[in-house]
């Protein structure tokens, strides 16, 4: 659905200083998919979504979206193939001067849409959006949720094919956030829109996305489902988001003397192996003793995924045992070292 | 309260013509003023660097013709621009003879108030509907208008009290209005009761003015 080959922007400031923000980036978007992307501040993430729909323009590469080439576009073209493209906004843009109603009415007016099937639009989308008693008050009279809500009804009443967002909820508590992502999810189901969205959260990503893509100094690094880079991060900033779920560092002293008793395993549960109670299971199976120095199940997209940290006490043999046990029901098992 | 009926009969006429006089000069030259210095104030924000239509040899030459304008005072703008005047509306005399200079010495005013009213509205609103596909124009008029409206107000509002100042001047070339009966009347033939009149009169006028802005922004901010 939406295509990025070796996109690369740069900008060149007054100082003559140029910044690389992107580099060699190439990405596809699945039709029907959420992809995240994400990345520490000034990784080229904004600059990445503002590429998809020519808001920035790269210095090299191209980009597709639904199978057209938007850098070969005339002005006129690219402002039809915008219409297609949705985007949400950190600071939701709405017009501060009209009313929610006319906020997605206005838009809809000037893309030439009839007057008889506006008002049709406007009500249907911010129904959708759980907003329908809102439609006569003015965006400063809303809470920053609800701002954002009308903004994603002003990006829908386009029916477009793809959804661009940019950082949506980094404005909101978590609770908003929680809400504005079930919302994104339920539209990505109900009308099959195409969602890439970047975040600095992996709550984001967990929580909606199909695919991540890791972003560090313009690079992609890293990309892929996002339970196989949950499960094994392969680059290093890659493995500081994933770990910033899983926190797993100990005084060294203590390590050390914990692993004179037995290993230090780090168990790693997908899907289904993350419900069941593994480790009380092999204690009472073998002869050792299960002790959780850490751990933390998170509820990804569509099944539960699981870190722990354990200390295994026990003869050899036994533990032994116990692990290979572990192997058996499907949980990935592998002995910590002390430097982490 | 003799004194009053008598000074009515004696100056009323000419007071309340001098008035009307003020209220045309004002309204017909504020009205053109607006027709150059709103797109010239558009024309500002769009070709700075790094917007819509960055241009900055156009840019540049607004920038210098607009201050050199604005560094001239208003009375010798007025003689200078006599045979100007003279050729484009006839006549350099009354009412007619000082809309041009009072456009030409409002309409880079307005300008400014215009850019940096423009200049106010939040670039991600307007990046959004570059984002949904919207025309240039379109956005200019109904997103960077709309939402500098209050401040577009304030700034109107402004322009026409300077206005009045400048027609209060314009009597030296015979204009009229309620500058000009002050000047002859009250300085030159020493009525200081004219003179009183009209002051309090543009007093009220410029009061009137300026909470007739306040209410009309405070109106189209919707907060
Ligand atoms: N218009 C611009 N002019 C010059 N440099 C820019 C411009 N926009 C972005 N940059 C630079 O490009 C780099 C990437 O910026 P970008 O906004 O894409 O980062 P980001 O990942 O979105 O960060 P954040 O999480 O803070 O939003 C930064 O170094 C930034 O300073
Ligand atoms: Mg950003």
């Amino acid at each position: 659905m939406i295509e990025l080959k070796n996109i690369s922007k740069t900008f060149s400031s007054k100082k003559n200083k140029e910044v690389v923000a992107l580099q060699d980036v190439t990405l596809h978007v699945k039709k029907g998919e959420i992809f995240g992307v994400i990345g520490y501040s000034g990784a080229g993430k904004s600059t990445l979504v503002r590429c998809v729909n020519l808001l920035e323009k790269p210095t090299s590469g191209e980009v597709f979206v639904n199978g057209e080439h938007l850098n070969e576009m005339s002005t006129d073209q690219l402002r039809q193939a915008r219409q297609n493209i949705g985007m949400i906004f950190q600071g939701f843009n709405l017009l501060k001067t009209a009313t929610v109603y006319d906020n997605i009415a206005i838009p809809l007016k000037l893309t030439g849409l009839a007057a008889s099937e506006i008002n049709e639009r406007v009500e249907k989308y911010l129904s959708i959006v759980g907003l329908a008693d809102k439609k006569n008050v003015f965006p400063n009279q809303l809470s920053g949720g609800q701002k954002q809500r009308v903004a994603i009804a002003r990006a829908l009443s386009h029916e477009p094919d793809v959804l661009l967002s940019d950082e949506a909820t980094s404005a909101l508590d978590p609770e908003t956030t929680d809400s504005i992502l079930e919302l994104l999810l339920k539209i990505n189901k109900e009308f099959g829109i195409t969602i890439l969205l970047i975040t600095h959260e992996m709550h984001v990503i967990q929580k909606i996305c199909d695919r991540v893509a890791v972003m560090e100094n313009g690079e992609v690094i890293e990309q892929g489902n996002v339970i196989d880079i949950y499960s094994a991060p392969q680059q290093q900033t890659t493995q500081r988001f994933v770990s910033s779920l899983f926190p797993s560092e100990f005084p060294s002293e203590i390590f050390d003397d914990l692993q004179k008793q037995g290993p230090i395993i780090s168990l790693t549960f997908v899907g289904t192996s993350a419900d069941q109670p593994a480790l009380s299971v092999i204690s009472k199976k073998f002869d050792v003793h299960t002790n959780i120095l850490s751990g933390n199940i998170v509820q990804l997209k569509d099944k539960p995924f699981g870190k722990l940290i354990a200390h295994i006490q026990g003869p050899k043999d036994e533990t032994d045992k116990a692990l290979a046990y572990l192997v058996e029901q499907g949980v990935q098992v592998s002995e910590v070292s002390n430097n982490g | 309260m003799d004194n009053i009926i008598e000074f009515y009969d004696r100056w009323g006429g000419l007071i309340w013509e001098a008035t009307i006089e003020t209220f045309q000069m004002v309204s017909i030259s504020f009205l053109i003023a607006v027709i150059f210095g709103l797109p010239l104030g558009v024309l500002l924000v769009l070709t700075r660097p790094n917007k819509s239509w960055d241009n900055k040899y156009v840019y540049q030459f607004l920038n210098i013709v607009i201050n050199v304008l604005r560094s001239i005072p208003f009375i010798i703008l007025l003689f200078f621009l006599l045979p100007f005047t003279r050729s484009i509306v006839g006549t350099s005399m009354g009412v007619r003879g000082v809309i041009v200079p009072l456009v030409v010495y409002t309409a880079p005013y307005i300008a400014r108030l215009m850019e940096s009213a423009l200049l106010e509205v939040d670039k991600g609103v307007l990046e959004a509907y570059e984002a949904m596909g919207i025309k240039t124009r379109h956005i200019i008029w109904h997103v960077m208008v709309q939402e500098a409206k209050p401040s577009i107000i304030l700034g109107l509002t402004i322009a026409t009290i300077g206005l009045i100042g400048a027609t209060a001047m314009a009597g030296l070339v015979g204009a009229g209005g309620l500058g000009d009966v002050a000047y002859r009347f009250g300085h030159l033939r020493y009525q200081p009761n004219v003179m009183y009149v009209t002051i309090v009169l543009l007093v009220i006028l410029i009061q009137a003015i300026q909470s007739l802005g306040n209410i009309l922004a405070t109106k189209s901010k919707k907060d």
